[in-house]
């Protein structure tokens, strides 16, 4: 308030009309509205129209992308993937925080897990087809392991002692393939987020739990992991997001018809694409669009500063 | 305590493993490579019962006769292969040129002027920010084809460079000097100007380098938006044309993908504590 009056009381004596905040925004502002304000806005009157003639016709553009059976597909498939992600990165990355928090070393092992961010997606895809083939290194590997367990052991686990030849791409695993990627590409910023938060704690705090008598395990149930709600809320938020560029590795790897586990949303709206499906696009865009807008707007605090 | 120190030693090298298949098998010479990725080249060949007797590959860690032939060929004889580096050179600088041309002082205006549009502004970037790319696919093709971009480079540039993650990232640097500060500046007499390039730019520099860092490892990675708006692939970057190269050619891939990540490498190795610094400010506060 102060300050409105004191900006107020200097356009007074000085002639200048526009304020200063104006000539820092307006560039980005400018290039917001062009490239994404606007078009957007077109975006969703022609999901109310049809794509030739642009005639108005309402739902049925909705229609037909809700009674599209890949749509659906597509929708169970990103559901899933981010609901079986996303516990397992965040745990994972929790328990490693913890762990590398206990270690000396921790400075110089951090940068190795967070260096996956560094690789480029085009360079993994090469180690997945080397990995994952019928033939790759992963099945090499389930071989050894498995020619060397005892008989009794491999008898009780229900091997029947051939060797593995699983094509993981062709199969329903090539969703857990994808898990794992997603988890080793973002396990490293997940642990720097989880030991930023853990940082943040006082130390006073957790000295006088331990004074009081609390033991390692109590101070980090009752201290420690109430104290990391808003960092895991946040990771929650950029985990998600970062979920949707598994596209990336799936695209490169399985094209743009992937075996049935991994079709994703990413995929459908790419096809719609290629074939220029606009109206298809359109209300599909509006649709996703809406819904991350209810998610973002529905999780307190997310728009805090 | 050791143990786990242990596990955890192992689990990081084995992160970071793939690195080193890419490096050993970027100096091992075509024979040798092919003997050992035989079976997996050959693996759409056989029938689910003919592949039971087959052996899989295995990995050499150190080449039996270390060379540089594939580096040779692929920048000597692959002239392709410069066109598309220089690409992704190209639209990486750009792209983060113009980030810091646009971003630096948007950020700035949202956390230090006071404007009543503010509030609304920052939630609408935040949004923005948040959108994946399959959602705007569309209306930045619409805006593109509007002007007449597709096909040429600009037209994954300026989109790029109006995204509102960098705003944000810059934003959280800004937003944290001391109002006090400023205050001081203006009662010397400082513009709004002045006082942007004078204390804010210096202060707010890590925020700003954690954007680079940040900006660099995503614009030197771009898949969906060449793939969605580039059809001549003498515009592709490096990063699209990478996965084309392929198996067959198992040398040169591997090369090539090497030369790749050696930038994002130096990169991550150069601006590793602006990246940290960036991932924890890019949380959001909750």
């Amino acid at each position: 308030m102060r300050e409105k009056q004191r900006k107020k009381g200097r356009s007074v004596k000085k002639p200048v009309s526009l304020p200063a905040w104006t000539g820092f925004m307006v560039p980005s502002l400018l290039g917001v509205t062009v490239f994404v304000l606007f078009p957007f806005a077109d975006v969703v009157c022609r999901s109310f129209s049809s794509a030739l003639g642009g005639r108005f016709t309402g739902l049925s553009n909705f229609q037909t992308v809700l009674c599209n059976q890949a749509f659906w597909l597509a929708v169970k498939n990103t559901v899933c993937f981010t609901a079986v992600c996303l516990p397992i990165l965040i745990g994972t990355g929790l328990l490693i925080a913890v762990g590398l928090g206990r270690m000396k070393y921790a400075r110089l092992l951090k940068p190795l897990f967070l260096f996956p961010m560094a690789m480029p997606a085009a360079t993994v895809v090469l180690i997945w087809h080397l990995v994952f083939a019928r033939l790759g290194l992963l099945n090499g590997l389930a071989d050894g392991l498995f020619a060397r367990l005892p008989a009794v052991v491999s008898e009780a686990l229900g091997l029947k002692g051939g060797p593995v030849r699983i094509a993981y791409m062709d199969t329903t695993l090539s969703f857990w393939v994808l898990v794992c990627s997603y988890v080793w590409k973002n396990l490293g910023y997940t642990i720097v987020l989880w030991m930023a938060g853990i940082a943040g704690i006082p130390a006073s705090v957790t000295e006088a739990a331990r004074i009081d008598g609390a033991g390692e395990r109590q101070v980090f149930r009752y201290v420690i992991l109430p104290n990391l709600k808003s960092s895991l809320y946040t990771i929650t938020v950029l985990s998600l997001l970062n979920s949707f560029k598994v596209f990336r590795e799936a695209y490169l790897v399985a094209g743009a018809y992937p075996q049935e586990n991994i079709y994703l949303l990413q995929h459908l709206f790419n096809n719609w694409f290629v074939n220029m499906e606009l109206d298809k696009m359109a209300a599909g865009a509006v649709l996703a669009a809406a819904a991350l807008l209810v998610l973002i707007l529905g999780l307190p605090g997310l728009l805090e500063e | 305590m050791f143990l786990s120190g242990c596990c955890l030693t192992a689990l990081a090298l084995l992160f970071c493993s793939p690195v080193l298949i890419l490096l050993s098998g970027s100096l091992t010479g075509r024979y040798e490579l092919r003997q050992m990725l035989k079976p997996v080249l050959e693996d759409d060949l056989y029938s689910a019962d003919e592949v039971m007797g087959q052996d899989t590959a295995l990995w050499k860690t150190v080449p039996q006769y270390p060379t540089g032939e594939h580096y040779q060929k692929l920048l000597f004889f692959t002239p392709q292969f410069f066109t598309v580096f220089w690409n992704s050179v190209k639209l990486t600088v750009l792209i983060i040129g113009g980030q810091l041309l646009i971003a630096v002082p948007a950020a700035w205006a949202l956390a230090v002027c006071r404007f009543r549009l503010r509030r609304a502004l920052f939630i609408l970037y935040v949004i923005l920010m948040l959108m994946p790319f399959q959602v705007t696919m569309l209306s930045q093709y619409l805006a593109l084809n509007r002007l007449s971009l597709i096909n040429t480079h600009w037209a994954v540039i300026f989109p790029a460079v109006f995204s509102t993650f960098p705003v944000f990232l810059i934003y959280r640097g800004f937003a944290s000097l001391p109002e006090e500060l400023l205050e001081a500046a203006r009662v010397d007499g400082a513009g709004e100007f002045r006082i942007f390039w004078h204390v804010g730019l210096p202060l707010g520099m890590p925020g700003i380098l954690s954007a680079v860092v940040l900006g660099f490892l995503e614009s030197w990675n771009l898949i969906e938006q060449p793939l969605a708006f580039l059809e001549n692939k003498q515009l592709w970057p490096l990063s699209l044309y990478l996965p084309e190269i392929g198996l067959g050619q198992a040398g040169t891939a591997f090369a090539a993908s090497v030369i790749t990540l050696i930038p994002s490498g130096l990169v991550f190795w150069l601006g590793q504590d602006y990246l940290e610094q960036g991932i924890i400010s890019s949380a959001l506060k909750g």
